[in-house]
């Protein structure tokens, strides 16, 4: 027994050890971050963000050096805290508030004390940093931008937020990442690669050299430039055309589906979200509830898309065979669809698709919609037929285009209206409204100028895109992709016929330019609001879809512009200038321009505001 | 053939484990002191220069130990025992006061530590004591003086003061264990020990009932003829007393830093940049080693110079940093091995002497193993004694040298004896 006693101890003693090593060495690996934090220091070298450019090769989006000024709380010592607050001109409450705020988000690690420094006013705390234990300055690029529109296109950019940091190990706190518009989607390609360096500290924080001799470190890969298939002075011009209006102008190039323009009304002008200011201007823009700056109408306004959704009913008629191009209806100011049902119209007489096209015939289309739906056996079936005709053109869903993702809009199918008439009894006719594109249906004003797009090239589109080209890289396959409609394309010649003397004969008569065949659809829409919880009616949207030349289209375009009354009041010139624009690169009409360049509905949408009683389509 | 030459007797299994541990700690304290310009190994002026020399003088030096007649050290083991003494004493006159310590002769450039020493002297001493055939530990005189010849140099230590080393001089009592001393004295320590901790983390409330209900169970458990109630009655008021006076002897006779070291070792308001900053340091290099480790040379944590007194007590550190749970084994499969083979060549020793003083070399050198390693991966609270053969320093280097390898001379002398 007591021979055994001190070979058990040191048996034992032994296993112990051996154990409790195996735990801190093996099972236990939170030391290994631990010690990386003890000695080694990763710098990071910031590269620079890839140019924007527009399709012609217009810089629109370069960068600008910008500065920040770092904080490692645990570093911090004998702080001076009134020089640094009077350096760099903050206050001691400031000062505590931010160390606090860094300290929050890790006291060893660095966190942004102040932001986007312009070399001004990083220059004098340079000079004196080395007596700042724990500050530091990061180089950073920020965005200058040469043109003052397209902000809802650029998107822009901010400091990543504290679930993508958790998400990405990319990102640390205080990089930079692209939020919205091509930023956001092309942010991979953009930003480039940062460069890392891991540098190996004593415990007094001295660098004492690379870790591992740099094996580890990485050199920054500047961001790849990008072009656009955006128009920068389609786009200007657009957007100036939106003066103190609201709404959104969607142009396309059919034959390819790049976007040319992207015009979204209010915007702002992107160099306000750079810099110092960036965020007193971003909340400006994020408070503003009523003229929604911040919120791209084009991709994200889902709009009953009023008249020029019959240019659909008449083409799911004919490819259905429902009518041809001969089938007659006669209008009365309107027509009875049901029992004492009437649905009103400004036309009157015997109406072909031809006519009822260019004069909008409420009374052809609602006629042809009804008995598109009673061809079959069932309305359901009805329905779930045209309804699947019209998915065709990329309504109802997401396009698919490369910008953040928009509004699917809506396009009802069977199911729906057995979901809101449980016990059934609904027909044709009380869905008569969709016809003329008022009733349940709902599109985004990229989705119509797409369906410009697909008429124009009488059956299929491309998915609609902003991007042209990537610098020694290929564009997303998607967008060089023919989608087919299921109208045959012979059902659009008639249709085009319609629209293009829609400017010759029809609604847009006023707005012919002179050696441009263009063929568009006006539109009217109905909408509402809530004022105080009860549902109001507010003027009409303006609505003008249109592509041109009609025999070789370069350009489809739709315009809405919210509570402009009738198509061709705002919606139609805006509509027939910017083509003008885009085709002949100068415009005739100057007083239409003028027009339109410098009167707004600004009295209309102050309106619902006001508090008392209005009138409105006036 | 009587005399022949020691170089065939000595035990060289046991040499060549030393050897190892030495090269291995050279090794160590290369990386843990190497400055930022590479210089020559035997660079005086760097650390493992020095180190370097002394392992170099460890050569004649166990020439001298193997070489002289192994009668001398059991002949002169009281002189050496009285010079230990003299020289702990001498040591309030001319030693070298470090950190409040006062445990080092200075001699121009070089300072040895006599503690270090004491303890080969106070094993020799013991072991001439306890080898006369009259000697039972049994019998309290004998015990008395037993422990007495401990005392003597451990009071000389403790006044310096230096606790760590004085801690060193309780592994002799797993010897006067295994030569007669009865069980209940180490079951009393040990008993001890378990109830400071206790009342250090439980409530004396509850530890006063835990005490009450363990006293009952092993009574109603012992068997009946063996029931002393009265002893019982005493242990048990012994106990609670103990265990009471636990918190006054940790606030009133404990030093702060000590009082630290144990509060560190059960995270009791530790401040990671104070009284903690040692061991975290010396849990994140060891902890950051995992399987292989970071490679030899290339322990950040040993470059950074994180962990405080690398080269010397901590110097285990930065072999489980650079070689890794796989290196840390090897150094301890070896120095268990040392140990078990001590002990095995002490039982096979003829002579009571020879015996004895094999255990006080394995229990020695066990403790300091033990407690080195231990207090750097949480196991037991922080007390300065550096690691045998492996920590930088000469004064260490030469004793543990002198310990293990008078022990060698008198294993490989046992051919001569009958």
């Amino acid at each position: 027994m007591r021979k055994i006693l001190l070979p058990a101890l040191i048996i034992a003693a032994a296993l112990l050890i051996a154990a409790r090593l195996f735990y801190l060495q093996i099972l236990d690996d939170s030391y290994i971050q631990k010690s990386e934090n003890n000695a080694i220091k990763v710098k990071y070298e910031y590269p620079e963000r890839g140019y924007i450019y527009d399709r012609n090769g217009e810089l629109l989006v370069a960068n600008q050096p910008s500065y920040d000024i770092m904080v490692t709380p645990n570093e911090m010592k004998n702080t001076d805290t009134l020089e640094i607050c009077s350096l760099l001109g903050i206050t001691k409450e400031d000062f505590i508030r931010k160390v606090e705020k860094a300290k929050v988000y890790s006291p060893r690690l660095p966190s942004i004390f102040l932001p986007q420094l312009n070399k001004k006013e990083f220059a004098a705390f340079q000079e004196k940093i080395r007596r700042f234990k724990g500050f530091d300055i990061v180089k950073r690029s920020l965005r200058d931008y040469q043109v003052d529109v397209a902000a809802n296109v650029f998107g822009y950019i901010q400091q990543v937020n504290y679930s993508t940091i958790q998400n990405n190990p990319y990102y640390k706190s205080g990089d930079l990442i692209g939020k919205q518009g091509v930023e956001e989607v092309y942010e991979d390609i953009l930003r480039g690669v940062k460069g890392v360096k891991r540098i190996q500290r004593d415990r007094f924080g001295r660098e004492i050299g690379p870790f591992k001799d740099g094996i580890y470190d990485t050199i920054a890969v500047k961001g790849k430039d990008i072009t656009l298939t955006l128009d920068a002075e389609l786009q200007k011009y657009g957007e100036s055309l939106m003066f103190e209006k609201r709404g959104g102008i969607v142009a396309i190039e059919p034959k390819t589906g790049e976007i040319l323009a992207l015009v979204t009304a209010p915007s702002y002008d992107p160099s306000i979200l750079v810099g110092r200011k960036r965020s007193e201007n971003y909340t400006k823009l994020y408070n503003d509830t009523i003229s929604l700056p911040l919120f791209d109408r084009g991709l994200l306004a889902e709009y009953p898309p009023g008249s020029p959704f019959k240019i659909l009913t008449g083409l799911v008629g004919l490819q259905t065979g429902a009518i041809d191009e001969n089938t007659t209806f006669v209008c009365h100011h309107g027509f009875f669809y049901g029992r004492g049902a009437f649905m009103k119209c400004h036309d009157s007489g015997p109406v072909k698709l031809h006519n009822g096209i260019y004069n909008s015939c409420n009374t052809y289309f609602g006629s042809t919609y009804k008995q598109t739906i009673d061809k079959f056996a069932s309305p359901k079936e009805g329905v779930d037929v045209w309804s699947n005709h019209l998915k065709s053109f990329g309504l109802g869903n997401f396009l698919g285009y490369d910008l953040p993702p928009g509004r699917k809009g809506l396009i009802p199918d069977g199911n729906y209206y057995d979901h809101w008439y449980p016990n059934g009894g609904w027909r044709s006719s009380t869905i008569i409204s969709n016809a003329i594109g008022q009733g349940e249906v709902k599109m985004t004003p990229i989705q119509l100028a797409n369906m410009m797009a697909a008429v124009a090239n009488e059956g299929y589109y491309y998915t609609p895109h902003i991007i042209k080209k990537i610098q020694g890289d290929k564009i997303d396959q998607k967008f060089t992709t023919k989608h087919y409609t299921t109208i045959d394309q012979e059902h659009f010649k008639p249709v085009i016929d319609g629209l293009y003397d829609v400017y010759n004969l029809g609604t847009a008569r006023s707005l012919r330019v002179e050696g441009i065949e263009i063929c568009g659809k006006t539109g009217t829409a109905e909408n509402f609001t809530k004022i105080n919880g009860k549902r109001t009616q507010l003027t009409d949207h303006s609505i003008f879809v249109a592509f041109a030349p009609r025999n070789d289209p370069k350009i489809a375009i739709a315009v809405f512009v919210e509570n402009g009354y009738w198509g061709a009041r705002w919606a139609g010139p805006i509509a027939s200038l910017m083509i003008e624009k885009y085709l002949k690169g100068e415009i005739t009409r100057k007083d239409l321009e003028t027009k339109m360049l410098t009167q707004g509905l600004k009295a209309e949408y102050e309106k619902p505001l006001s508090g008392k009683p209005f009138t409105i389509n006036k | 053939m009587k005399n022949q030459s020691v170089i065939n007797n000595i035990d060289w299994p046991l040499v060549l484990l030393y050897a190892a541990l030495v090269v291995l700690g050279w090794m160590t304290i290369y990386s843990a002191s190497l400055p930022l310009e590479e210089t020559s190994i035997f660079d005086l002026g760097q650390i493992y220069g020095k180190q370097m020399l002394f392992i170099m003088m460890s050569i004649p030096l166990i020439s001298v130990i193997l070489s002289l007649d192994a009668k001398i050290y059991e002949k002169y083991s009281l002189i050496f025992y009285i010079l230990s003494l003299i020289l702990l004493a001498g040591l309030f006159v001319a030693g070298k006061t470090i950190k409040g310590q006062t445990n080092w002769y200075a001699f121009g450039g070089f300072s040895i530590q006599p503690s270090e020493f004491a303890k080969i002297a106070t094993a020799l001493i013991l072991s001439k004591y306890l080898s006369d055939v009259q000697i039972n530990l049994k019998n309290t005189n004998h015990q008395l003086i037993a422990f007495g010849i401990l005392a003597l140099p451990i009071m000389l230590i403790m006044l310096q003061p230096d606790a760590g080393s004085a801690m060193i001089f309780a592994s002799f009592v797993l010897v006067l264990h295994r030569e007669g001393l009865p069980a209940w004295y180490l079951w009393t320590g040990f008993l001890a020990i378990v109830l400071f901790l206790a009342a250090l983390l439980i409530k004396f409330q509850f530890l006063f009932i835990y005490i009450v209900a363990g006293v009952i169970i092993h009574y109603v458990l012992t068997r009946r003829a063996r029931r002393n109630i009265i002893l019982y009655g005493i242990s048990l008021v012994a106990m609670i007393g103990f265990s009471y006076s636990v918190d006054y002897v940790f606030e009133s006779v404990l030093e702060d830093h000590q009082k630290d070291r144990i509060n560190v070792l059960f995270d009791k308001n530790v401040n990671q940049k104070a009284e903690g900053y040692n061991l975290n340091q010396s849990m994140i290099a060891i902890g950051s080693g995992s399987w292989l480790g970071k490679g030899y040379l290339e322990g950040t944590q040993t470059k950074g110079g994180f962990v405080p007194e690398q080269h010397t007590d901590y110097i285990f550190t930065t072999v489980g940093e650079e070689w890794g749970f796989t290196g840390a084994m090897v150094v301890i499969v070896l120095f268990a091995a040392l140990l078990l083979r001590v002990l095995y060549l002490a039982e096979r020793q003829k002579s009571r002497f020879s015996r004895t003083y094999g255990y006080c070399v394995a229990a020695v050198l066990f403790m300091h193993f033990f407690v080195n390693i231990a207090m750097l991966i949480k196991l037991f609270p922080t007390i300065g004694v550096p690691l045998p053969f492996f920590s930088y320093g000469g004064s260490s280097l030469f004793a543990f040298t002198t310990l293990l390898f008078i022990f060698i001379k008198l294993d490989a002398n046992k051919v001569n004896e009958w």
